[in-house]
């Protein structure tokens, strides 16, 4: 406790191609997080970025000049230590899970409340992930399924736990990692890490389903 | 070599003299007379004509002529000079150039004649008029001088690749078709090849093969053409779609969010109704076809979250729905189910959102309706609440499933269902 307060104010960047939603969300956070920099595309985010070295950087997935996707790979290899969370409109999973899979930390959708962004936010910061109800339920739709007989797949990084998989049905049924903690009688650092290491997978997994999965998800 | 002329004007022999270089701007044919006259500094005409008069005294004149086309670089520096023509003049530019091929190539005939005289008038007429052909077939008129220049440009490469792109070029190709072809026929018929039938096959061949090499480009061409009208016109189409979606859904909602902006609560259902249409429209192909398509789980919550919200201004009912099934009996019960578990949460749980989770596995749907309300005992529920939760119950009973509500004073309210459902439609 004593060492958060300690702690200078997280360093937000923000990105969002419409002005409006900026100046509401410089609102939301005001006095719970240090805004250091805003852009409004790709080439001035990553220059800003850049520049501000920020803790977490919230972007939103459409932008002008190449989406958020663009932003994260071209800043990450020089700056490793800058944390992205992803903020969007867009429910649509090839959105979703292509940002998550160029580096975000997590997803969370505009509608958000004022209070949950700025806690998700902080979560970020701490090297944990944040996943929505929705993202939740994306990542089970993308590693359901049996095994293709013969596939090469590495146990350790295409398939989810039993363990995992209850973690994120209960995300996706809308409970907090507080509620899952006490629901499944562990701590909220084994929750929290249950989540970080499935958000591990959908980045590092070859899976097949998660290359192919936008385009099987439409057919269906 | 020609390639590399037609694509720089540099000289390809880094011994020729300075200075000596082809005059686009002056030509009559591709401008050798005219460079080498103004390199000696001579009238073009003299050159012009020695350049005849060599070409029937022995055929060095258009040896020469030709090898001159094709070393010679390309000169455009006096392009001040080159006044750009009215648009119409290209047409006569056109007929300059037919003529010219049609002279060269009944002058070369005229002269190899002349030098081996056993090559007959029905060979060199018919030559002639094919020359001419060619000549009308290549030339593109009507586009000014650029695209003239652009032609003569290419003109020692790839006469094919003249062939494509200029409006009206059809005509000019169809001319210069016949052309080619009355030259083979007469040909062929002047040299009594019409008396066997074997050379008539001759003469097809010939005049298929004449015709496919003029005319192929500019099917290609067509073909593709055709292509890129069908896909903008589809583009269009959507885009008409996209527009009348957008005023009938979205431009409603926005007028109607503006009359109801003293009421947050209405303007906020009506809000959230318009994103929940508008994302499924944008994002989701199979609810967006669902109108009257078949019916599947995952609809059928949205259009239930729909609904409720409707009905009760300022609720949030949030779906996510992973796989997905037809929705028969079993699962519609299910459906009912939950929608009854969501209006009481709503109705009684005092809190505004409602998180529900459908999941298709292994031949089961699972079902969770969530509030994060003021809960209740289910040992001391009053009978209302407890009515409903039987209900629930009992009509999933029915279809041999299973209903089971879990709460606890402050800690909100978990009903969970389940029920068989048939294996996701095939893709």
């Amino acid at each position: 406790m004593s060492e958060r307060s300690e702690r200078s104010a997280t360093r937000v960047f923000l990105v969002d191609d419409h002005r409006l939603f900026l100046s509401g969300v410089r609102a939301e956070l005001a006095g719970r997080a240090d805004i250091v920099g805003e852009a409004t595309d790709v080439e001035s985010a990553v220059e800003g970025i850049r520049a501000t070295e920020p803790d977490v950087v919230l972007l939103d997935v459409h932008l002008p000049g190449g989406g958020g996707r663009a932003v994260i790979e071209t800043v990450r290899p020089s700056h490793p230590g800058v944390v992205f969370l992803a903020l969007s409109v867009s429910d649509a999973a090839e959105d979703v899970i292509g940002v998550i899979r160029a580096g975000a930390r997590g997803y969370v959708t505009k509608t958000i409340a004022a209070g949950d962004l700025a806690a998700a936010v902080e979560r970020v910061r701490e090297g944990d992930a944040v996943f929505s109800p929705r993202l939740a339920g994306f990542v089970l739709d993308a590693f359901a399924g049996d095994v293709p007989p013969g596939a090469a797949l590495d146990p350790e990084l295409d398939q989810i736990t039993p363990r995992e998989r209850e973690v994120l049905r209960l995300l996706a049924r809308g409970y907090t990692y507080k509620e899952i903690a006490r629901r499944l009688e562990v701590s909220i650092k084994t929750v929290e890490s249950h989540v970080s290491s499935v958000l591990r997978k959908l980045q590092l997994s070859s899976r097949h389903e998660l290359t192919r999965w936008a385009t099987d998800r439409r057919l269906i | 070599m020609a390639g590399a002329m037609a694509s720089t004007p540099r000289s390809p022999l880094a011994s020729l003299p300075p200075g000596l270089a082809r005059r686009r701007d002056e030509r009559v044919v591709a401008g050798v007379c005219a460079g080498v006259a103004r390199w000696i500094g001579v009238d073009p005409l003299v050159v012009r004509v020695a350049t005849v008069i060599l070409s029937l005294a022995n055929g060095v004149g258009v040896v020469a002529y030709l090898v001159a086309w094709l070393v010679l670089p390309v000169e455009d520096e006096d392009a001040a000079r080159t006044v750009e023509p009215p648009a119409g003049a290209g047409r006569g530019r056109a007929a300059e150039m037919a003529l010219g091929v049609g002279c060269v190539t009944l002058g070369t005939l005229l002269l190899v004649r002349w030098v081996a005289p056993f090559f007959p008038d029905g060979l060199v007429w018919p030559a002639a008029i094919g020359g001419l052909g060619i000549g009308v077939a290549l030339a593109r008129a009507g586009d000014g001088d650029h695209r003239w220049r652009e032609l003569a440009a290419r003109l020692p490469g790839n006469p094919v690749e003249a062939l494509r792109g200029g409006a009206g070029a059809w005509v000019r190709i169809a001319a210069g078709a016949v052309l080619l072809v009355v030259g083979l026929a007469t040909f062929l018929a002047t040299n009594g090849a019409f008396a066997s039938l074997g050379a008539i096959g001759v003469s097809v061949v010939a005049t298929a093969l004449g015709g496919a090499l003029i005319l192929g480009p500019w099917i290609a061409r067509l073909v593709r053409q055709l292509g890129e009208e069908r896909r903008e016109r589809i583009r269009n189409e959507e885009r008409a779609d996209m527009a009348a979606h957008l005023h009938d859904s979205v431009l409603q909602t926005l007028a109607l969010i503006q009359r109801h902006a003293d009421s947050p609560p209405q303007a906020r259902s009506l809000a959230r109704r318009q994103e929940r249409e508008l994302r499924a429209w944008l994002y989701d192909d199979r609810r967006r076809a669902g109108d009257g398509a078949a019916d599947t789980l995952a609809a059928a919550l949205d259009r239930l979250a729909d609904e409720v919200e409707a009905d009760h201004g300022g609720t949030q009912v949030e779906v996510v729905t992973v796989g997905d099934c037809p929705l028969d009996p079993g699962v519609e019960a299910l459906v009912k189910a939950a929608r009854e578990a969501v209006v009481n949460a709503l109705r009684h749980s005092g809190a505004p959102e409602v998180s529900v989770y459908a999941e298709v596995a292994g031949g089961r749907v699972e079902a969770f309706v969530r509030d994060r309300g003021r809960g209740f005992d289910p040992a001391t529920v009053d009978g209302d609440r407890h009515g409903i939760a039987r209900s629930i119950v009992a009509r999933m009973a029915r279809h041999a499933g299973r209903a089971d509500v879990t709460s606890a004073p402050g800690e909100g309210t978990e009903v969970a269902l389940s029920v068989a459902c048939q294996p996701e439609p095939a893709p």
